[in-house]
């Protein structure tokens, strides 16, 4: 498995480490207990096309959000994750 | 039929040619008291337990492919109760002296070797840790001896003990620990609980769940029509996400890829199973002389029963560090099987919050020597509706609770244990 860096291009895997689904959103503060259990904890763990997070720790070292199929391992899109290394690509 | 030195004579005599199957490839029935899914070692053995422990025979184990083609077949066959958390220790223990008997109990053998597990320390902390979870298992009647760098030479010559930066100290050593057939765990438990009256249904996948106004589970759907079932369990290793998800369950749980390695076989060399402290390396040689070994996980979600180069060199590199001389060995397979990463390590054997549907899951990497104890714990939730009381903390509501058993200390992330 390789990864097309959007800043370094194509890496090989051990550059990055993962972090997991991008789709848990940290809940508000006065959320509640349930929605912080939710958020921690549950997950859809997808056999398919999932959203992930990667961090690029032997590279540049910014986050990113890779589209992967977990049943695969295929990637079919990879974009910065939201933040400053975004708008440096004016994603 | 039972085995025997007269039944193995009779079948000598006439050239190994008349052994007869050693248990039943049944059809599947309307309806059953408890339908099991997944025919891997904890399946099996719970529905042998069910049957042997509980009196409950109208019972059967459904597979999607064949017994043991899932994770029975793809782990590294080590078995121990070296575990130092509450929960953990008595568990694992239950499940080392179900090991012992296992062969007795089944009439099948199941080669269970106890040629001892060592997990090597490097440091002085790491001596102190170890000293600390062995000091664990003996207060709570489990054997564990605390061996320094001479008594490790004197076992294992050859490793690297000059390793400048991860030098060997010494080790914790379970001599009760050891390995086990996997193949004949699960040919055991079909054959004596095919003997009982379950019934073993092959290529039967679970497709749906069938319930009824209250919602409760009433039987499933599956690839050989529907099958009714006062209770179901679910004992499917790395699919629990998938089959839970049919009855509208999300868990705490990941599924990720583990590899395992085998090489050539070679003459006696190592003499029991050994972990690597410094580093995630174990290893043991099979009994045709294969050096069995593994490492960590892959680290991300994966369904694809199959994994990449970076962790194949870490552990390999995990075993030149420590045994050089195996640097000239070829590696003959690898294999990854996909396990369900419960988000604090341990297994969750709990009622599903789904009335009638029962979870056995979240066995992380460490599923194979748990398979005794799996089988007796769930068979008493399934027959009594209580937890046994060597798995009452392993409740789905621990997330929840804030009572998570976390023997790595690593925290709530599946690719951290």
């Amino acid at each position: 498995m390789r990864i097309v860096c959007p800043f370094c291009g194509e890496r090989e895997l051990g550059e990055f480490t993962y972090l997991g689904d991008a789709k848990p959103q940290r809940p508000a503060p006065v959320a509640g207990e349930d929605a912080v259990y939710e958020y921690v904890y549950l997950r859809d763990n997808i056999a398919g096309s999932m959203s992930e997070h990667w961090y690029h720790g032997g590279g540049c070292r910014a986050w990113l959000k890779v589209t992967r199929n977990t049943l695969t391992h295929e990637i079919s899109a990879v974009a910065p994750a939201a933040g400053a290394g975004a708008a440096k690509v004016g994603a | 039929m039972k085995y025997s030195i007269f039944s193995l004579a009779r079948a000598a005599l006439s050239g190994h040619k008349n052994w007869q199957r050693t248990w039943r490839d049944a059809s599947p029935k309307g309806r059953y008291d408890v339908v099991i899914i997944g025919g891997g070692g904890h399946g099996l053995a719970t529905a042998w337990f069910l049957a042997s422990e509980f009196g409950i025979r109208n019972v059967a184990v459904l597979e999607k492919g064949w017994i043991g083609s899932g994770n029975a077949g793809r782990n590294t066959t080590i078995i121990r109760s070296n575990y130092g958390l509450p929960g953990n220790t008595g568990f694992y223990e239950l499940s080392m002296r179900l090991w012992e008997r296992m062969e007795q109990d089944l009439n099948y053998n199941a080669m269970v070797s106890q040629r001892g597990v060592i997990n090597l320390y490097h440091s002085d902390a790491q001596r102190d840790a170890y000293a600390r979870r062995g000091n664990t298992m003996r207060i709570n009647g489990i054997d564990a001896e605390l061996l320094d760098l001479a008594a490790v030479k004197k076992m294992m010559p050859f490793l690297n003990f000059d390793n400048a930066r991860f030098p060997v100290q010494g080790g914790l050593l379970q001599r009760r620990g050891g390995t086990a057939r996997h193949d004949a765990v699960v040919w055991g438990y079909a054959h004596a609980a095919s003997e009982l009256g379950v019934d073993i249904i092959q290529n039967c996948e679970v497709t749906g769940f069938t319930r009824d106004a209250n919602g409760k589970v009433t039987g499933v759907e599956t690839s050989r029509g529907r099958i009714g079932a006062g209770k179901v369990g679910m004992a499917v290793a790395g699919s629990t996400s998938r089959v839970a998800a049919m009855a509208g369950l999300r868990l705490p749980i990941e599924s990720h890829v583990l590899q395992a390695f085998v090489s050539e076989a070679i003459k006696p060399l190592l003499p029991n199973v050994m972990t690597f402290g410094a580093g995630h390396f174990y290893v043991s040689q099979s009994d045709k002389g294969g050096l069995v070994f593994g490492g960590d996980i892959d680290g991300y979600n994966s369904y694809a029963q199959r994994g990449n180069l970076p962790v194949m060199e870490d552990v390999c590199e995990g075993g030149m560090a420590l045994i050089p001389m195996i640097g000239r060995v070829r590696l003959l397979r690898q294999w990854g099987g996909i396990m369900d990463m419960s988000m604090d390590g341990t297994p969750i054997i709990d009622k599903s919050p789904v009335e009638g549907l029962y979870l056995n899951a979240g066995w992380c990497y460490g599923g194979f020597k748990a398979t005794p104890g799996s089988g007796l714990v769930f068979a008493h939730l399934l027959a009594r509706d209580e937890s046994h009381q060597e798995a009452a903390r392993f409740r789905l509501d621990r997330f929840q609770r804030g009572a998570m058993i976390d023997e790595k200390g690593q925290g709530a992330q599946p690719n951290l244990h």
